[in-house]
């Protein structure tokens, strides 16, 4: 069964470029071949799933050699074990969903085939990330998801935001991968294995100090952070918003930006080892939940407050890690995966009958789009935590875990985000569908989507609606039985099993009316709450000064050090130092000029001048008449005569 | 005559051909020129198949005594090092010679210096004697200084007096330190094995020194800060094939000139001036990337980025680790691989639309798809994107130097080559803002119609571009093939500096 899993990375690869290279000439512009390589992809990761669910503690690594210099060899490798598998099946799942969605969606899109090179391209990538056994692979696989989602964040990139999203996204991320790369370097450099076994081995022999070892967990969670938009890097998610909404549900919500999540699961024994880098990342989780939580209250953009709550879930799920709960970590990831997609791909399905994305000129749309309605409710029910949807059982689990771990206030903070959420989604879900239409023109042009969209919103509706109570056993078995260390630290604190379901759910259910009584029976008006505190509502619309601050505090200073950088090195370093030294040669060689015209050669000239003088004067004796000089000799020694009578 | 003496000499039996063909007749020139390049460059590839990756010493080596009374001799050779440098620099003369088919002033003259400089170019990499490398190493710059000063921009005759006067100033040097090397070998000799040989008569403070002496000549080359002023207006001249030429193969001379003579006969000295030679690389990273960045003409900013990345190389070579030594050459043939198409992309668009600033553009990626595409797969390599050539050298000068075992600490006890080597990452972040903002601006955004008429590569050029991007794409994913080249003679090399272990 296993021995063929190369066809997990094989397939998407292959039908990428030959979408990209040949999809002129295929069925679909290629699209069929993009929806057949992910769909047996898909067929073979289920299997997979259930052939790991069957055999407990399943671990397979089949490793192949990449590249070898010295002693060192880097390799590329595909690792099986539940973890794998779990995610395996939610990368594959969405990822066909979102091809066949995409058929409709996209159809007449100039660029069609392109687009789906892209997303093929993209699944590859995540995939490659997902079954990689050591660092240098996930870090290959998680620039490359980067890559992806910028071209398809830049999609439309004759639109001017859109290419600003895409490039922000890029360089927002990459912040956090240079964390993540010193991570990578340090582990190198310590242990001189980059493979996730052999580095878990050396740890666990107790080569790298606690210390040390939190350190390197901490670098490595920068990537988590930029990649998982974790606060303070979560700014490029809601501007990723601006590629099409197909690929904010596969990239944005559901696979890419929890690579992050998957990460940490993955290499969970180094953070377990320097246990305070957990202590870290539980924090870190909880602020993100919690300010993406305040910002979606106040989001306008249908799109926005969806990657508002993105960044929310994201945030719990690091809670979750944070706090001991690897596995309700996960398990919240395979359930905000269904029906986080899904409630993009309804977004979708509403931008697509409606033309725009402001939720004030929505309303009433649920009797236009039935299907949408109808599946949007239940993903509306299942983020918010109702019983039995399935967000009720992994957010549960999250919560249960902070405060088995003993972490109250951060329970009483992801708690909190829970009414929340509940809160803000209910005042979409009024928005868009229950409310009395605001803008006749968009209502009376709405219309329910083609088939090919709503198919998967249904897939994901069902997945949404059974998947807590279905998957809760199965992702405990393929999580827990694992031979690593597991678990995490010694559960001390122990509460009634009742205790959180029940807390949890008043605080749903507290959210779902408040929400009802503020924006359907308008018994207190949200526009008096906003006016009531301006200042507060301000900074949410602001998005609390993230961009300005980075703006102000990091851009714009880069650019002016660039700038003075680069005039340093024309006029100081060229200028002032090449060319006056070149200069000073120049002056030097005038100065040996004029010395040489006017002292040596004007000394060589005199020398002339006198001997030629002093000639002409001597000539003046040689008269050639003999009278002369006998006069002259007389003269001589009537002289000589005389001084010598003196 | 050996092969060796063939791949160097065959293009200037072409220079001198060239010669006779009469003025007019430049399709002649051009074929000429093709031709023995393209000779030049098959039997350079041809040899692999002897070449035997596993020697580390000296191979297809011919020796010839020249001026005996001097000890000169005509000695040539390759190895794991000079080997990959050799046929970098024979596909990239047979690229740029394909790509300067549009020069359209004094043909023949063009052809003959091209050559020439080929000529020089191989002789150095494949020199063994001390002598006929300094030869080469000069015959190189008068092509050059031609090259930049007939057909390059407005300021071209500034611009090649300034490189040659420039490089000559650092060629003193090394006449002096070659010299000083054969006064104090005893016997005296040119000869680099002979002299490897004898490197234990050169200690103390004549080591350090020669290796100066050395550095400032190479470092001149490579070029390293602060001696780097002459490269953006060199290749902001120069036509498109010289700056081709002169990113790829003349600043991997400086490089190749540290690994092949300075560290090998000079090893004390060499790893007396890791922690230097780590702060000018890391300099170097971050200095270049941010001049990069304030560009706006697109050729200055790849020749800044050449500065950029050239730290990369001096990074890997700093941590005197295997490593580190693999990063560094590979980085040599990547940074000519890629930056040699960047040169090569920017010339297209700047024969079309005569002019480089990215700041006139815009949108040109739906006008110019199949330029787009390469370009940005040019731009993400240069950036260091995983799959592409150039992560993978760049992954391994940064390894290399983060691992290297050096002791040295600086501020509170932190290892000096941990703490600047996670401080030049700040570099790759910078080359990404720098690259995605010229994509950005020049592709990407409402199409400016002031470019409705311009066109998409034509056939000649993407023959010359083509290749280069086939090459990042393989080497960034299948690059065993040139580490299991250099292997043997980068640890033989390694163990020469560290001193067995």
């Amino acid at each position: 069964m296993t021995e063929h899993s190369y066809l997990i990375l094989i397939l998407p690869i292959l039908s990428a470029l030959a979408i990209f290279f040949f999809g002129r000439w295929l069925p679909w512009k290629g699209a069929l071949v993009g929806l057949c390589s992910i769909g047996a992809t898909l067929l073979y990761s289920l299997a997979l799933f259930f052939n790991v669910l069957s055999q407990p503690g399943f671990y397979q690594e089949i490793s192949y050699p990449w590249f070898q210099f010295g002693l060192y060899q880097m390799e590329i490798g595909i690792l099986i074990d539940g973890l794998t598998a779990l995610m395996l099946v939610v990368v594959t799942l969405v990822s066909f969903l979102v091809h066949l969605y995409s058929l409709g969606y996209m159809r007449g899109d100039p660029r069609f085939k392109r687009y789906y090179a892209y997303l093929s391209f993209f699944t590859f990538s995540m995939l490659f990330l997902v079954v990689s056994n050591n660092f240098l692979q996930i870090f290959i696989g998680w620039e490359l998801v980067g890559v992806a989602s910028y071209l398809l964040i830049g999609f439309w990139f004759e639109k001017e935001s859109a290419s600003n999203a895409g490039r922000k996204a890029f360089i927002t991320t990459k912040v956090g991968d240079m964390g993540f790369f010193v991570g990578i370097m340090t582990l190198f450099a310590t242990l001189g294995t980059l493979n996730f076994r052999m580095v878990e081995g050396r740890i666990t022999e107790g080569l790298l100090s606690p210390q040390i070892c939190g350190i390197i967990a901490l670098l490595l969670f920068c990537g988590a952070i930029g990649k998982s938009a974790q606060a303070p890097l979560h700014i490029w998610l809601p501007d990723a918003m601006e590629g099409p909404t197909p690929v904010s549900a596969l990239i944005h919500a559901a696979t890419m930006v929890a690579a992050g999540v998957y990460m940490v699961a993955r290499i969970y024994f180094i953070f377990q080892y320097g246990a305070f880098s957990l202590e870290v990342v539980a924090w870190i989780g909880a602020i993100t939940a919690f300010i993406a939580a305040t910002m979606a209250l106040v989001a306008t953009d249908i799109k926005r407050v969806l990657a508002f709550s993105t960044v929310s879930q994201l945030g719990y799920m690091i809670l979750a890690m944070g706090v001991g709960g690897r596995t309700a970590g996960m398990f919240h990831l395979t359930t905000h995966a269904f029906f986080k997609a899904l409630l993009f791909l309804c977004a979708g399905s509403v931008i697509h009958a409606a033309h725009t994305n402001d939720i004030q000129k929505m309303g009433g749309l649920s009797r236009k789009m039935t299907w949408t309605f109808g599946s949007f409710t239940a993903a509306w029910l299942a983020i918010s935590g109702i019983w039995p949807l399935a967000g009720f059982y992994s957010k549960d689990a999250i919560l249960e875990q902070s405060l088995i771990s003993g972490h109250n206030f951060l329970f009483a903070v992801a708690l909190f985000v829970a009414f929340l959420t509940a809160f803000y989604m209910t005042r979409l879900y009024l928005l868009v569908f229950i409310t009395e239409p605001r803008d006749t023109k968009t209502f009376d042009h709405a219309h329910e989507s083609p088939g090919t969209m709503v198919v998967p919103l249904l897939i994901l509706a069902v997945l949404s609606i059974v998947g807590g109570f279905l998957l809760e056993h199965p992702v405990h078995q393929l999580l827990h039985m694992e031979g690593s260390i597991s678990g995490g630290r010694p559960q001390t604190h122990e509460i009634p099993h009742w205790i959180v379901p029940v807390i949890s759910s008043l605080a749903a259910v507290l959210g779902i009316l408040l929400s009802y009584a503020m924006y359907y029976k308008r018994l207190v008006s949200a526009e008096k709450i906003s006016q009531g505190f301006p200042k507060i509502y301000r900074t949410l619309c602001m998005k609390y000064g993230f961009d300005e601050f980075y703006i102000a505090c990091f851009v714009k200073p880069a650019d002016r050090c660039a700038a003075f950088l680069a005039r340093f090195d024309t006029n100081v370093l060229d200028r002032l130092g090449v060319d006056g030294v070149a200069w000073i040669a120049d002056l030097l060689s005038k100065i040996h000029d004029w010395f040489d015209t006017v002292i040596v050669d004007r000394a060589v000239d005199i020398w002339g001048d006198l001997s030629l003088k002093s000639g002409g004067f001597l000539r003046k004796f040689q008269t050639g008449l003999v009278q002369n000089y006998i006069f002259l000799l007389v003269f001589g020694l009537g002289l000589l005569v005389f001084w010598r009578l003196l | 005559m050996s092969f060796l003496s063939w791949i160097t000499f065959l293009p200037l039996i072409g220079a001198i051909l060239i010669l006779f063909v009469p003025k007019e007749k430049t399709s002649q020139h051009r074929f000429i020129a093709v031709a023995f390049s393209l000779l030049s460059f098959l039997i350079s590839i041809a040899i692999f198949s002897a070449f035997d990756s596993s020697n580390s010493g000296m191979q297809f080596v011919e020796k010839v005594a020249w001026i005996p009374s001097f000890g000169i001799h005509y000695f040539v050779g390759i190895d794991g090092l000079s080997y990959p440098l050799l046929v970098l620099t024979t596909l990239l003369s047979l690229l740029s010679i394909i790509a300067s088919f549009n020069i359209e002033n004094r043909v023949k003259e063009y052809f003959f210096w091209f050559l020439l400089l080929e000529t020089g170019m191989l002789g150095v990499f494949v020199s063994l004697d001390l002598f006929l490398f300094y030869l080469f190493w000069e015959i190189m710059l008068v092509p050059m200084y031609f090259l930049i000063g007939i057909w390059g921009g407005p300021q071209k005759e500034y611009a090649a007096i300034k490189f040659f006067l420039y490089t000559l100033f650092g060629s003193i040097f090394l006449l002096i330190a070659i010299l000083a090397l054969y006064f104090r070998a005893d016997p005296h000799t040119f000869d680099l094995i002979q002299l490897l040989q004898q490197n234990y008569q050169f200690v103390g403070r004549f080591q350090t020194i020669v290796f100066l002496l050395l550095f400032i000549g190479f470092a001149i080359k490579v070029p390293i800060f602060p001696f780097h002023t002459w490269l953006p207006l060199a290749h902001v001249e120069a036509p498109t094939a010289v700056s081709v030429i002169l990113a790829g193969v003349l600043l991997k001379l400086g490089t190749y000139g540290l690994m092949r003579v300075s560290f090998p006969l000079l090893p004390q000295a060499s790893l007396w001036f890791a922690v230097p030679m780590l702060l000018l690389a890391f300099v170097n990273i971050i200095y270049g990337a941010f001049c990069a960045m304030a560009q706006t003409d697109m050729k200055k900013m790849v020749a800044y980025s050449s500065i950029n990345h050239m730290g990369y190389c001096l990074l890997g070579m700093a941590a005197f680790t295997l490593t580190g030594f693999h990063g560094a050459v590979l980085q040599m043939l990547n940074h000519g691989i890629i930056t040699g198409s960047l040169f090569l992309l920017v010339g297209v668009l700047y024969d079309r639309a005569h002019t480089r600033d990215i700041n006139v553009f815009g949108g040109l990626g739906s006008r110019l798809p199949l330029y787009a595409g390469i370009m940005t797969i040019a731009c993400m390599a240069s950036l260091g994107l995983p799959g592409l050539a150039g992560f993978i050298s760049e992954f391994l000068c940064f390894l290399g130097a983060f691992s290297a075992p050096n002791p040295e600490k600086i501020f509170w006890g932190l290892p000096t080559f941990k703490l600047f080597t996670a401080l030049s990452a700040i570099g790759i972040l910078v080359t990404t803002a720098f690259f995605l903002r010229m994509i950005q601006k020049v592709f990407l955004g409402p199409f400016n119609t002031k470019w409705q008429d311009l066109k998409d590569m034509n056939f000649r050029e993407l023959v010359a571009v083509v290749p280069l991007t086939v090459l990042t794409i393989l080497v960034g994913i299948w690059p065993n093939w040139l580490f299991s080249l250099m292997d043997s003679t980068l640890n033989t090399l390694v163990n020469l500096v560290q001193g067995p272990r």
